[in-house]
């Protein structure tokens, strides 16, 4: 689901960023809690300037310690290919410093103020060269970023595959096959749900609900889709709509192919994926024309196992006891969803009760709990 | 939460409105309703300030015979809480149950739910303290925890944990009472905490961390903020006003009297489980509604008329001061001067029986969605039995004309063990190791 909430990148791809608050243990932010970083760079921000000390970096983590010399409150954003958001940094007062954390393999990359929090930001272009050191008992996790890589290609295949054969049924007018298709062409989109969402400006269009969108935007997508079908059951002007999704989708698989993930990534995005069950699925917000919550619900809990499952060589070494937990719990939050089976998917979010709701979210939370202690075991490496 | 009184920040030494009410142990609690036998002591509640007293910011001592939050002045605000336990696993939940201890001994000392804190901790770990009591000081926190029934034995009648054979009697869901609108959603729970503080966000801040400790072993099933002494309508008076109005609590005697407070409030040793539980107490809970705007309508006398007392001084119909004894035998124009009908005739606890100690809290739950005020009670009374204590008390309410104005729309009973005691005690300790 996507939400037109800068907190949500800072959810997905921005946890691994990590935020340090200067400003709110009272003036001593300069803990160094586990971290790993490559060097410092400063980063003078004020009203019309946004002045980076370093814009050749050697690849690994970098901790932005930005400074707001301005009389605006500002924001900080290193921006991937797309502006896909790498690291980001909210609501930073006047004379304000606050550190901001970014894992960053060579490549290019641009560094943006925002003094007043709006426009695109004042730009500089940071330049990523070399290899980051790996550590030398670090083999197991050095495999997680590759294999994460592999999962993601196998589902945007799927994605395209599926989106192009709903999309077909949509502009054959063939509403029952159409129905039938929409859950199903979801379910690869809501295994990598985090990834997609990186790229801010095509996750808007693929699956923003209605009301979501920016003034003047349209209402495109998956949901656009899904209205005209169990809301209108009429199609007959989706045509555009139809194709338009599988443009988008073909440009975000396409992006989504090339990046790649750090250890890191991959443990935060698996809390994201847990945060999206809690804050769209159970609560029903997300199919809310279909009510076919559940698919989105399993393919985010496949999600979250393939990300265990790309960690659990370096966790089975690193933290056997929280993996052994995580295992048990995913077992019981798919139990839980196995109670809701019909034939090969799912009922119906309306269907469910009040008390099989609280067995689905009381799962999804003692889940949650486990898999957000992943990361920093990931970041002790 | 920074040590229980901040440095170059003394505790109070002026008796204010909010002190006194606290060193008198009235409150909407604190109080122990008393017996035909302790009539004596109903009658021996003048206001008498102490010299000196906690001040509102101190911490309140977590370990001791007894769990503090029982007769401990009742603070300004609660959080209460019950659970259901999700696991099977008894080990899972005596391992909760040592976390807890040792999270709440921290944040009634002061100091965050975790060894490291909000802000101290690995950067890419959830922090073990959420933060929002950062700076405050321990507000005189106390955290009480209670085991219900369905604890030993689960309403399916299987026994989880092995405790079936050491549920205590008196510890099972209360009778039905006329006039109940029991929700059980917001009924009953295998385990409890209550939270009680004079500052609101430290309140919440315990109970939400040791919620966060509790995910997946622990399940919350209902929880209710209340309010107590928020109201300044008064000016030196020691009784509080519940949202009808009327003080509440005026019969009602602090709890200071030893020998009244093992009759009626603590478990003892020839009691039923008095092998885990001596030292220990019954929590009983009820949710009261008031209906407020029929309340509001009505006259001032029909109100009077309906509680039994005045409503400006307190004092009992046919009695001219807040603490001057109730005459039952006082008539007025021949009835009698406190209706046989009114709240205060039917459970004063010279024809109640039976005495109880009282530590409810307002509550207000925005509006019913007719917009009317969802408002009322959180009634908590702790007994050394509940059958003796609330049963009897409200088996005698059955003819009282508040019930007109007022709905119980939850009920729940959980014993409290008895207070934690050395360093490495923790809470049901002899019950689970027993």
């Amino acid at each position: 689901m996507f939400l037109p909430d800068h907190r949500i990148a800072l959810l997905t791809v921005g946890v691994l960023t990590a935020l340090a608050t200067a400003a709110c243990a009272g003036g001593d932010g300069q803990r160094d809690g586990g971290r790993k970083a490559t060097g410092t760079v400063a980063v003078a921000a004020s009203d019309d300037a946004c002045d980076v000390t370093d814009t050749d970096l050697p690849a690994g983590t970098h901790t932005f310690r930005v400074m707001n010399k301005g009389s605006k409150i500002t924001e900080f954003y290193v921006y991937g290919d797309g502006d896909r958001v790498l690291a980001e940094v909210e609501n930073i007062a006047p004379g304000v410093t606050r550190d901001v954390l970014a894992q960053l393999p060579a490549g290019s990359y641009e560094a943006a103020c925002k003094p007043g929090m709006t426009g695109n930001g004042l730009r500089t272009a940071l330049t990523v060269t070399g290899k980051a050191a790996p550590s030398p008992d670090n083999e197991a996790l050095a495999q997680a970023g590759p294999e994460y890589q592999a999962f993601v290609r196998t589902q945007t295949a799927q994605l395209l595959a599926k989106t192009t054969a709903f999309v077909a049924a949509v502009k054959d007018g063939d509403i029952p096959k159409a129905k039938a298709l929409y859950p199903q062409a979801r379910l690869p989109w809501e295994r990598i749900e985090p990834v997609a969402e990186s790229f801010g400006d095509l996750d808007p269009l693929i699956d923003a609900r209605e009301g979501d969108q920016e003034p003047g935007q349209d209402f495109t997508g998956f949901h656009r889709n899904e209205k005209a079908l169990w809301q209108a059951g009429d199609v007959s002007d989706m045509g555009p709509y139809a194709d338009r999704l599988l443009s988008d989708v073909r440009k975000i698989v396409a992006r989504a192919d090339e990046v790649t993930f750090p250890p890191l990534q991959i443990a935060t995005g698996a809390k994201a994926l847990l945060d999206e069950i809690a804050t769209g699925k159970i609560t029903g917000e997300e199919d809310r024309y279909s009510h076919t919550d559940l698919w989105d619900f399993a393919g985010n809990l496949d999600g979250v196992a393939a990300g265990v499952d790309v960690l659990r060589p370096y966790l089975t070494d690193a933290d056997p006891k929280l993996l052994a937990q995580i295992d048990d719990r995913l077992a019981a939050a798919r139990s839980e969803l196995g109670k809701h089976r019909a034939g090969d998917g799912w009922i119906t979010y309306d269907r469910l009760d009040k008390a099989q709701l609280r067995g689905l979210s009381d799962s999804i939370t003692a889940l949650t709990e486990s898999v957000s202690r992943v990361a920093a075991v990931v970041a002790e490496r | 939460m920074t040590g229980d009184v901040a440095p170059g920040q003394p505790p109070q030494r002026g008796v204010s409105r909010r002190r006194l009410l606290g060193l008198l142990g009235v409150g909407t609690a604190g109080a122990l309703a008393t017996g035909a036998a302790g009539g004596a002591i109903g009658r021996a509640t003048a206001p008498e300030p102490a010299a000196a007293g906690p001040a509102p910011t101190d911490s309140v001592a977590f370990t001791g015979r007894h769990q503090s939050g029982i007769v401990t002045p009742a603070q300004d605000r609660l959080h209460f809480v019950a659970f259901d336990v999700a696991t099977d696993s008894r080990d899972e939940l005596v391992d909760l149950l040592k976390a807890w201890t040792a999270a709440a001994r921290r944040m009634t000392a002061g100091h965050g739910a975790g060894p490291v804190g909000a802000v101290d901790g690995e950067q890419y770990a959830p922090p073990d303290d959420t933060g929002e009591a950062l700076g405050l000081p321990a507000s005189g926190l106390t955290l009480t925890v209670g085991f219900g029934p369905t604890l030993f034995r689960a309403a399916d009648g299987t026994d989880r944990f092995g405790l079936a054979a050491r549920r205590p009697e008196p510890l099972a869901e209360l009778p039905a009472f006329p006039g109940d609108q029991l929700d059980p959603a917001i009924s009953g729970g295998d385990l409890c905490i209550q939270a009680c503080a004079n500052d609101p966000q430290v309140a919440v801040h315990a109970v939400r961390n040791l919620v966060r400790l509790g995910v997946g072993v622990v399940s919350v099933r209902w929880s209710q903020l209340g309010f107590g002494r928020t109201s300044s309508t008064s000016t030196g008076q020691a009784t509080p006003r519940n949202l009808f109005g009327f003080k509440d609590g005026t019969a009602n005697l602090k709890a200071e009297n030893a020998a009244t407070l093992d009759r009626f409030l603590w478990v003892g040793d020839g009691d039923s489980g008095a092998d885990w539980l001596a030292g220990g107490s019954y929590l009983v809970a009820r949710r009261i509604r008031m209906l407020i705007e029929p309340w509001d309508t009505a006259s001032l006398h029909e109100q009077e008329q309906v509680i039994g007392r005045a409503k400006g001084t307190g004092a009992p119909l046919g009695g001219r001061a807040e603490f001057d004894p109730v005459d039952f035998r006082a008539r007025i124009d021949a009835a009698p001067a406190v209706p046989r009908t009114s709240h205060v005739f039917l459970s004063h606890p010279d024809n109640a029986g039976t005495a109880i100690l009282r530590r409810g809290y307002s509550f207000v739950d925005g509006s019913d969605g007719l917009g009317r005020l969802d408002a009322g009670l959180f009634f908590i009374a702790f007994q050394r039995d509940p059958r003796s204590g609330f049963v009897q008390v409200q088996r005698n309410l059955r003819h009282d004309a508040l019930n007109e104005y007022i709905r119980h729309t939850s009920s729940a009973v959980f014993a409290c063990p008895p207070g934690v005691r050395g360093a490495g005690d923790w809470w049901g300790r002899a019950l689970f190791e027993g």
